[in-house]
């Protein structure tokens, strides 16, 4: 059937800001869709608050609302856009739990406005705990056998019929806390007792335990028609107990017979037409090994992060083909964009193995624990392609950019075996070296399995990797066959070279003097059954190259920032997607190379050759070999694009934009302070020191606070703030504990207002869009800080901020994007770190201003002027909308993590409140990330001594607003002293009714709770705060916040006005 | 030990031997179905070929001797990239190396089979040999790789007597099969439903079928040019001229073309894999089906009078079912059995049992 020719203005939702289990996947989709949409001649308006997203440019949709994701918002831009649809399944469960309000509610049948694609009684049925038990138990699909318990003693009775283990899972509570598996009674009790308390409704879902069986997932889709087909089916290598998002994760399936993939693949089809789906769908079951039983985990009638690995792994545009479906299109009237022969209606067929594997925070969260549940913990995820498993694996592993480029891991080799052994108990992110370490030291392969219960075929692949690391160890000689082996499997040079005894270069000369090199293939849907002309290409060293290499256009090489992590987030894939638009427009070929699959750069669409491999020197040297491109652009890949330039440079690339010297100078301490010198700009006074007593001079020398830090490193890792000797003398022993090649930085700590700016440079002139301001005081990391736009400085201070932006940016001669942090202290300007390259505001301050400086910095590389681009230099005119920027954290999904703000950034997303109104703009901020206040009006007020003062007038604006405020001992009498009202309630390790007590009476609105600097940490608070987000009540830790807070809570908010920042007109348009 | 793949075009591939080391000259195709490969080995219509898997990696999970679809493989050659040293699944009864082994097939890994999958696509089907002995010299084996023709190999794979499978619970029908290298699960696909099926060998004279009053007749997949089934052709001509309900999967398909006067030709590279999809003319539905043909059915030959399309190729239009009219039979260029691949089209046996039971 063609389209509905009803079906003209279509409301897309998106998914909000970036957090643990809801990342850039929907990013990807949603901008598929929308230009999907947009093919079809449909007008799309798109509602999303994330404005680091490729989805909400004004390009990609035709009316783009930045706005918090609630349903009152989404009525609203409805309202005023009238729109005749809504398409819910692309925004992840964000966006489909708003369209179902606003069905069930009958909002959107008041206004004649329909749900397209997968109805609104599907989502029921699937999303359900209990209508989808009644579905599958009607098509004869089972389940986990499970029961909703409210009692010991029910527990008890419903545990008798599914036996020991058992997993139980309270409800409503965030991150998992309070449920787990247990092995028996005792446990059991133990466990319900303590997850009835934890639940809000006092509520324990108990299920029947299937770790340990093999976890397979199926992508499906299906068109109105009735047409099913399944796009994908993937298999984890970690079994069922750890979350599919945290689980390596390899397609098609290995393990599974052709019976058993029939049957789950016959199960999934036979559940998507009971639901009734008209587009994409997620099925995962769960396998037991030892039989054909199976039962099904979860259904998500949406794209999912699964679906977009599906996309990636296949070549199939999943979110594309469901935004067609939705407009009623059949499978067998779309083409297949990949073969543009064929129809969407077929499956693909692999020839090659796909590998996923999850990038952990823990690098960030160093207290959080290290296990893997059924929670997820993933910031991001890496995939890699090979003819081979190992060579995917070994693919995937170096992607990760842990420093880790093998299965050879840390200072395992040095542990004991009854150490290693007692480890493959252990479930976490490290399990798959364990492995690899328990197979070098000799345990079998079947105790492994035992243990683990991965599946034998993967340890076996597993050990074949170890089996080479060995054959190179105890080679006499690197044979050409040996080698070829080694590359087949993927295994770098430089790890060959460690094992063998020979540098990295000495390597790779002998693999060019054997004539082994690498060659691409194409991923093309169809297993080479049709031509293809696809420019998506993988790598491997047993086949022959089929990349056509032709210059007949100038070609430029974008790197991508790999996995999205927590400091390195879709902000980069934003600036990386558009440079390479910008250079496509400018007349280039572009070739982009990536190894994230969530993300919009690894769509084969968006580059003209796309290269999905990691982003090592010795991957991206085998590219530029064979494409011998023009130029490299590293500015806006972030940190991992940034650490090839050496290596480029070294391969005779060109590297457009700012020279990799001047990339050094603004890192390299001395040339950095020299630079500052001649152009007159203060920073914050300092020192470089490499032992503690230095440190501690240095410290006497500049006066408390001061700011202690590792020179080299991003994102504020190691920064501290010390305020004593003491503090000193940890943070050095700390830092010292790895050698240091560069020197550890102690800079004066000044108590000012953090101002930032981003800036395109053409090596003369500067455009400025706009300065950014950030609501918390230095000290807090700016990626975590709530950020204004435009700042609230006097005339004189901008003038001195564009002032030192320009003579900054002409001394490092910067050819592109510059991000400059300052320190407004006093009425001084200081500036604090500068790094010329793209950086984490680079969408939001192109978004409100409505310059996009991604693009205009592309066009600079390539040697167009500012002027001739249309801009006058200096900074632009102020918008007449103010723009706030407010993060968002995951901490729900991290047990353990610490909570309270500082120098190393924390937060996984952000949102955007904009409004003509400076209140309603930051409320809308805090609405977007999830602060919605107040429920109770109860709160709790415990301040360090520091903030006493402070904390005050915080107080009595919170009792002004009908705040109910209860505070420990010394708080509560500094603000009863003042004539506020608080209640005292004893610390935690005082007896009950304490603060625990209070905060799991489950009425407490919001916690506010400074923790002291340094080492003084109390462990109260520590346990305070992660409380608190266990039981889902909002927490702060900084009393800036708290003032933006109240603020924002302060205005009349009763009638928020929405808008489409396609009004927000840059200066190029105007 | 080394192994080469030699095509007629005088491509050579250079592997490792697996299974036999006998040198074989066979037509060379690909097969896309990424699991099964069992399935694909002991499918008799490759009689006469040597399978290419597309996907990498083959025998994962072993060989689970229940999952073969003939009594013994009928494939002159196997290639892949990657051999599992060692499988794993709970079925798992020996490795493919070891089947191979067992059943003398000649087979060959670690050549490039992207890069041979193209040659096939881009020049077609065309001959192979695949050797050990290193000292080949191609000036002597390329005239006898040209050479090679499949030829009549219906007669090598059909059964050499009439069997009997009984039904499984109580029986509906009596279902007369003509074995054309019939594979297993057409077979258990009847039982199932209750039928007892007679094979008969695939030149059975229609008059000792007919003798036996089946309610249906079932004609098979099989192997080589379906012209080469001269025999089979006509008693199918005697056997469509009764009122018996026919079902057709695959070569019996062609036959019944051919005995209505239409054509067949071959294709450049054919049809194997599990993804191929197929559109039901009448409700536009379009189901993936399992392939493994070579030969098709010139739509353009079909007498209008007689014959329409029931189902058609999404890919690439080509005919893929045929209903005849004013005729209670129906063929399909398919596989509703599966067996590697998907179930979809299975309804297509309980269409059969609704042809037979409305001419009851």
């Amino acid at each position: 059937m063609p389209k509905i020719a009803s079906i003209k203005k279509v409301v897309v939702i998106g998914s909000g800001p970036i957090v643990i289990g809801q990342a850039a996947e929907f990013d990807y989709a949603g901008t598929q869709a929308c230009r999907s949409l947009r093919e079809e001649g449909i007008c799309v308006v798109l509602i999303n608050s994330n404005p680091a997203t490729i989805m909400t440019d004004k390009d990609i949709a035709d009316k783009v609302y930045i706005e918090p994701l609630t349903p009152e918002v989404v009525k609203k831009v409805i309202l005023k856009e009238k729109p005749d649809s809504v398409l819910p399944t692309l925004g992840g469960q964000a966006a489909l739990n708003i369209a179902m309000e606003l069905e069930e509610s009958g909002f959107l049948r008041e206004h004649n406005v329909r749900l397209i694609g997968t109805s609104a009684k599907t989502i029921k049925k699937a999303e359900d705990r209990d209508e989808f038990k009644k579905t599958m138990e009607k098509i004869h699909e089972p389940c986990a056998p499970s029961q909703v318990v409210t009692t010991v003693k029910d527990g008890l009775e419903f545990v008798k019929n599914i036996g020991y283990p058992a997993v139980l899972r309270p409800a409503y509570t965030l991150g998992g806390s309070g449920g787990g598996i247990a092995q028996n009674e005792e446990e059991f009790i133990d466990i319900l007792e303590n997850g009835l308390r934890l639940s809000r409704v006092g509520q324990v879902l108990v299920e029947r335990c299937i770790a340990g069986w093999k976890e397979i997932e199926y992508e499906v889709m299906r068109d109105a028609n009735g047409t099913c087909i399944t796009i994908c089916n993937m298999e984890n290598l970690d079994p069922v107990g750890v979350h599919t998002g945290d689980s390596i994760v390899v397609a098609p399936s290995q393990t599974l017979a052709d019976k058993e993939h029939q049957m789950l693949r016959s199960a999934a089809l036979n559940i998507i037409s009971e639901l009734d789906i008209r587009g994409g769908c997620n099925v995962q079951f769960a396998l037991n090994p030892e039989s054909f039983e199976y039962c099904v985990i979860e259904v998500n009638p949406r794209v999912s992060r699964s679906s977009a690995l599906a996309s990636k792994a296949t070549g199939y545009p999943i979110a594309k083909v469901a935004a067609k479906i939705a407009l009623g299109y059949h499978l067998d009237e779309i083409k297949n964009a990949v073969t543009g022969k064929t129809y969407a209606s077929f499956e693909p067929a692999l020839d090659y193995v796909v590998v996923k594997i999850p990038r952990l925070p823990f690098d960030k969260f160093i207290q959080a624990k290290r296990t893997l549940t059924t929670q997820m913990k993933a910031t991001g995820e890496v995939m890699s392609i090979c003819t081979n498993f190992e060579g995917a694996l070994m693919k995937a592993l170096r992607s990760l950019e842990q420093h880790v480029d093998s299965l050879i891991y840390l200072d395992y080799h040095e542990r004991p075996l009854e150490e290693i052994h007692e480890r493959l108990y252990n479930v976490d992110d490290r399990r798959i070296f364990v492995i690899a370490e328990a197979i070098r030291r000799g345990i079998s392969l079947g105790e492994i399995h035992a243990i683990t219960k991965v599946d034998i075929w993967f340890l076996d692949k597993i050990a074949n990797i170890v089996q080479m690391e060995r054959q190179l160890s105890e080679a006499d000689e690197l044979t050409k066959e040996l080698m070829l082996e080694a590359k087949r499997m993927e295994f770098p040079d430089k790890v060959i070279g460690q094992l063998v005894g020979k540098t990295e270069k000495e390597i790779k000369e002998l693999r060019y003097a054997m004539g082994i090199h690498a060659a691409y293939k194409i991923v093309d849907t169809c297993a080479a059954e049709f031509e293809a002309t696809t420019p998506y290409y993988y790598s491997c060293y047993d086949g022959v190259n089929e990349v056509e290499e032709d210059h007949s256009k100038k070609k430029i090489m974008v790197l991508g920032s790999g996995p999205i992590r927590i400091g390195q987030g879709i902000e980069f894939d934003f600036c990386s997607v558009h440079s390479t638009w910008a250079l496509k427009a400018q007349g280039y070929e572009t070739i982009i190379v990536n190894n994230n699959p969530e993300t919009v750069s690894t769509d084969f669409d968006i580059a003209d050759k796309l290269y999905f491999e990691p982003l090592t020197p010795e991957d991206v040297e085998s590219i530029v070999n064979l494409e011998k491109p023009d130029g490299a652009v590293v500015q806006f890949g972030g940190q991992t694009a940034i650490k090839l330039t050496d290596a480029l440079l070294k391969m005779g690339v060109n590297i457009l934009g700012t020279s990799a010297e001047n990339v050094d100078a603004a890192e390299d301490r001395e040339l950095f302070d020299e630079i500052l010198e001649k152009c007159c700009i203060p920073r914050p006074a300092g020192h470089t020191v490499f032992t503690c007593e230095e440190a501690l001079n240095a410290a006497h020398e500049l006066g408390y606070p001061v700011l202690v830090r590792p020179s080299y490193v991003l994102g504020g890792a190691g920064m501290q703030i010390a305020i004593s000797d003491k503090d000193i003398v940890e943070f050095m022993e700390v830092i010292n504990r790895n050698v240091q090649e560069h020197p550890i930085l102690v800079d004066k700590y000044l108590m000012g207002k953090e101002v930032e700016v981003d800036a395109v440079c053409d090596g003369e002139e500067i455009v400025i869009p706009g300065i950014m301001e950030h609501v918390e005081r230095a000290g807090i990391h700016s990626g975590d800080s709530i950020s204004v736009y435009p700042a609230g400085l006097q005339d004189k201070i901008k003038r001195v901020i564009v002032d030192y932006t320009r003579k900054l940016a002409n001394s490092l001669h910067v050819i592109g994007l510059i991000n400059i942090q300052f320190i407004v202290y006093q009425d001084e300007v200081y500036v604090i770190e500068v790094n010329p390259r793209s950086s984490r505001t680079v969408p939001y301050i192109s978004k409100v201003t409505g310059i996009p400086i991604v693009d205009l910095a592309s066009k600079v590389i390539t040697g167009v002027k500012l002027r001739d681009l249309g801009y006058t230099p200096g900074l632009q005119p102020e918008s007449e909308y103010y723009a706030i920027k407010m993060p968002v954290f995951s901490f729900e999904k991290l047990r353990g993590a610490e909570i309270s703000l500082g120098p190393e950034m924390k937060s996984t997303g952000e949102c955007l409140g904009i409004s003509k109104n400076f209140n309603e703009a930051l409320y809308k901020a805090f609405l977007g990330a999830g602060v919605q206040l107040p429920k109770h009006k109860k709160m709790i007020l415990t301040v360090k001594d520091a903030d006493k003062l402070d904390a005050i007038d915080i107080g009595r604006r919170f009792a002004a607003l009908g705040y109910e405020i209860h505070s420990t001992k010394s708080t509560a009498r500094v603000l009863n002293e003042n004539g506020v009202p608080a209640q005292v309630i004893n610390k935690v390790e005082e007896p009950s009714p304490n603060l625990l007590d209070l905060i799991l009476s489950h009425e407490i609105d919001l916690i506010i709770d400074t923790p002291s600097q340094g080492v003084e940490r109390s462990k109260d608070g520590f346990i305070i705060r992660r409380h608190a987000i266990e039981t889902g009540v909002y927490c702060l830790t900084s009393l800036d916040t708290a003032d933006a807070l109240l603020t924002s809570l302060e205005a009349d908010n009763n009638d928020l006005t929405v808008i489409d920042i396609g009004d927000i007109k840059s200066v190029e348009e105007q | 030990m080394k192994a080469f793949l030699i095509l007629e075009d005088g491509t050579v591939f250079t592997g490792k031997s697996i299974g036999s080391t006998k040198e074989i000259i066979s037509e060379i195709v690909f097969n896309t179905s990424m699991t099964g490969y069992l399935e694909v080995l002991t499918d008799p219509s490759y009689a006469g070929q040597a399978v290419c898997m597309t996907y990498p990696l083959i025998g994962n999970y072993g060989i689970c001797y229940e999952d073969m679809e003939a009594e013994r493989p009928w494939q002159s050659g196997f290639i892949v990239r990657e051999i599992a040293k060692l499988p794993s699944n709970f079925r798992c009864e020996a490795t493919l190396e070891q089947f191979l082994i067992r059943h003398d097939i000649t087979g060959i890994e670690g050549i490039d089979t992207r890069a041979l999958t193209k040659i096939l696509r881009e020049k077609g089907t065309m001959n192979g040999m695949i050797t050990t002995n290193e000292q080949f010299a191609l000036d002597e084996v390329l005239p006898r790789i040209r050479a090679f023709r499949i030829g009549h190999v219906v007669a090598e794979v059909t059964c050499k007597e009439k069997r009997v499978y009984p039904p499984e619970g109580s029986l509906t029908y009596k279902v007369a099969m003509i074995d054309l290298g019939v594979k297993k699960n057409i077979i258990r696909s009847l039982q199932k439903r209750g039928c007892e099926v007679i094979l008969y060998p695939a030149e059975t004279p229609a008059e000792e079928i007919l003798k036996e009053e089946p309610d249906g007749i079932m004609l098979t997949n099989g192997p080589g040019d379906p012209k080469s089934c001269t025999k089979t052709i006509e008693e199918i001509k005697k056997l469509f001229a009764t009122n018996v309900p026919i079902f057709a999967i695959c070569l019996g398909h062609q036959l019944l073309a051919l005995a209505n006067g239409g054509d067949t030709e071959k294709m450049k590279y054919g049809h194997r894999g599990a993804n191929h999809p197929v559109r039901n003319l009448k409700n536009g539905k379009v189901y993936i089906s399992t392939q493994n043909h070579g030969y098709m059915v010139k739509e353009s030959s079909l007498d209008r009078e007689i014959a329409e399309v029931s189902y058609v190729n999404v890919n690439d239009g080509t005919v893929e079912g045929v209903h005849y009219l004013g005729k209670n039979v129906q063929t399909v260029q398919f596989h509703p059995e599966a067996c590697a691949g998907p179930l979809d089209t299975d309804f297509l046996f309980d269409e059969f049992m609704n042809m037979m039971e409305v001419s009851k």
